[in-house]
């Protein structure tokens, strides 16, 4: 008997009470229980972002990202050349003096402009799906990571954000990262340290 | 890796005379369980969350056959190959298979406490695969040739000044004082290796049946870029893991990360699922997940089911009076505090375990605190049953109870042998009225004194009181 049957059988016999409708009850997508409504999302995402040592700048459109990003990479003192994914290329990255190139994530890539599927207020958190023109390394190999979000992509929980993802795509990507602020670690004497493995400095665009 | 929980006693005793450890160990208080209690406050109502994550771990287990199946076919489905293994040396075989497929000459790893319930990483070696680990602690833990001792804070038993040391013996670099500056090293030497290898392994938080992925929490991005940067990536985890939606591992996450470090989330949450798509940039070619047994299929329709529900948060450990006391390597194999005195003995026997379920008060804290409601103190009351009824404990304390139940047994006799005790010690215990040694228990009037019986029983003092 192969191993896959025999710890299968094993679980049969010992399994006690009915079985489930495996479908009925995935289909069913019953959720658990949330955070009661928030009175302003945006307000609270916010909140909670910056808790999360994420910086966060509000612009009115679009065109208004290059003038935020460049004021907050002076600010940081940081260099002016990023990655970025292609649905912002049109953007008048030239006119703030940022140069942007849409190619594969390099280790030593420093700046990377990542949009996001949708950012979820509870926690402040975003979540960025996988893809061809959203690669998933863009928001992990450089030190900063920028990502721009439109305020109406903003739900409450992480359940509104599956269904969200549901209705848009129907399947799930390869991955879909919820990113909460810069990585940390605080393995040495239980003391967190921004910047571990994955950016360390997190600015999200909020239009 | 090799169980050593017999030695619990010795190794308790050492450790408390250990005052660096003793000084890490202080940490617990304020690092998880405050930060556990103001994250819990955080959410509107705790113990709702708690019933309703109870209720999806129980509600898998009554099924586990039909959710391990359904989340084959989906993962199948989307591209990953699932394996099974019975036993640990299975999994290692079933890795170095796959490295020897695919010509993998360096493999990196971010944490699995399921990986080191395989003692993978030796076995790969053996094997010819360099192993990395890069979550900081266990990558510490590597070049220190040491052993986790906590689930979450695998290095919560080392100093700062530790690490410095092993640092700049270990990467022949100036030696760095400060914890962002040996943070920021770790970084630099790990990275070429996340770029180099051709191997990622990883465990897995959750399973999610209805999507076939595998939800992974981490906190430094390793874990991300195990999963994103190599050509194959290889998941080990365990067979109890499985939850049916994305609904019902949210709920988990929602609960795990709080009980865990008092984050109300972790940095990264990643669902993945399948493998890279022909148009994608990043992404593994090949996706393997290896579902492990282990003694997890035995526990199930026994006393110890609820066990199989555990999320591995550590709560249990970090609000434990006895491993705040004597830490984690005490307790002699993979998983320490109370979660692991309940594993541990289904995994290495009950004789090879002895110490384990009796190296705890009973206090009940860790279940007060346990995100899924496991009753881990009836857990532990019924591994001491286990180990009297198989007639593992010492002859003493055997005769001691066979004693103890044909008094209790006898009311008269009963009467009368209470009533002597309590005259002889009532005696002994002298002005003070304090037992300051009791026969066969020095170990527990060793650090405090027993008050002394007031002379009288109760069925004594009963009688003597005048009918109203
Ligand atoms: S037994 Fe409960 S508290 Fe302990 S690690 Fe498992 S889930 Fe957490």
């Amino acid at each position: 008997m192969s191993a896959r049957d025999a710890i299968l059988a094993r679980i049969r016999s010992a399994s006690r009470g009915p079985s489930a409708n495996v479908e009925e009850v995935i289909r069913a997508h019953q959720c658990g229980p949330q955070p009661l409504a928030y009175g302003d999302l945006v307000q609270r995402f916010v909140e909670r972002a910056q808790r999360l040592a994420s910086t966060v700048e509000q612009v009115r459109s679009r065109h208004d990202v290059p003038r935020a990003v460049a004021h907050y990479l002076e600010h940081q003192n940081l260099n002016r050349a990023a990655l970025c994914w292609p649905e912002f290329l049109d953007l008048d990255w030239f006119g703030a003096r940022i140069s942007v190139a849409a190619q594969r994530p390099e280790p030593e890539d420093e700046i990377g402009i990542t949009g996001a599927f949708c950012a979820i207020a509870e926690t402040g958190t975003l979540m960025l799906l996988s893809g061809h023109d959203t690669p998933a390394a863009t928001s992990l190999l450089p030190e900063t990571h920028i990502a721009v979000v439109a305020r109406e992509r903003i739900v409450a929980t992480m359940e509104d954000a599956w269904a969200l993802l549901r209705q848009a795509h129907g399947a799930l990507p390869r991955a879909v990262n919820f990113i909460s602020g810069p990585s940390r670690t605080a393995d040495i004497e239980q003391t967190v340290t921004l910047g571990a493995h994955g950016p360390a400095r997190v600015l999200i665009v909020l239009i | 890796m090799q169980v050593t929980a017999l030695r619990f006693k010795r190794k308790a005793k050492q450790n408390l005379r250990n005052a660096r450890l003793q000084s890490a160990l202080s940490k617990i208080q304020v690092r998880f369980v405050q930060a556990r209690a103001d994250a819990i406050a955080d959410l509107d109502d705790f113990e709702a969350v708690r019933q309703r994550a109870t209720a999806i771990r129980e509600g898998v287990l009554a099924n586990l056959d039909a959710w391990l199946e359904r989340f084959e076919q989906e993962a199948t489905r989307r591209g990953a190959v699932v394996h099974w293994a019975e036993t640990a040396a299975d999994v290692n075989r079933i890795v170095i298979e796959i490295a020897q497929a695919n010509q993998v000459k360096k493999a990196i790893k971010s944490k699995s406490m399921v990986s080191e319930e395989c003692a993978l990483n030796d076995a790969l070696e053996a094997a010819g695969v360099q192993v990395v680990e890069t979550d900081l602690g266990e990558y510490i833990l590597q070049l220190a040739h040491e052993a986790p001792s906590h689930i979450v804070a695998p290095v919560l038993h080392k100093t700062k000044d530790e690490v410095s040391d092993l640092f700049a013996k270990k990467h022949d670099l100036p030696r760095k004082t400060g914890i962002a500056e040996l943070c920021r090293e770790a970084r630099d030497i790990l990275r070429p290796h996340f770029v180099s290898a051709d191997m990622g392994i990883s465990g897995g938080n959750f399973l999610i049946a209805e999507t076939g992925s595998v939800l992974l929490v981490t906190n430094e991005g390793n874990g991300r870029m195990t999963t994103t940067l190599p050509r194959v990536h290889v998941a080990i985890t365990g067979i109890e893991k499985v939850v049916p939606t994305l609904e019902d591992a949210t709920t988990l996450v929602r609960i795990l990360p709080r009980s865990a470090t008092g984050q109300d989330i972790t940095n990264y949450v990643s669902v993945l699922t399948g493998v890279k798509r022909a148009d994608e940039s990043d992404g593994p070619e090949q996706f393997h997940i290896i579902l492990l047994d282990n003694g997890r299929s035995a526990m199930l329709g026994t006393e110890l089911q609820s066990m199989l529900r555990c999320i591995r948060c550590g709560a249990c450990m970090n609000h434990c009076p006895v491993y705040q006391s004597v830490g984690g390597h005490a307790y002699g194999w993979v998983y320490p505090g109370p979660m692991g005195s309940i594993l541990t003995p289904l995994y290495a026997g009950l004789a090879n375990t002895l110490p384990l379920p009796n190296a705890s008060t009973l206090c009940g804290a860790c279940a007060e605190v346990c995100p899924v409601s496991i009753p881990l103190p009836d857990l532990l009351r019924e591994l001491r049953h286990r180990q009297s009824t198989q007639d593992l404990r010492p002859w003493r304390e055997r005769l001691g109870l066979r004693v103890w139940m044909w008094l209790a047994l006898r009311p008269l006799w009963f009467a009368r042998a209470t009533a002597l005790a309590s005259r002889v010690g009532h005696r002994l215990g002298g002005a003070k009225h304090r037992l300051r040694w009791l026969p066969g228990a020095g170990g527990w009037t060793h650090g405090r004194d027993l008050p002394a019986p007031a002379g009288k029983t109760f069925r004594a003092l009963y009688r003597a009181r005048k009918p109203r």
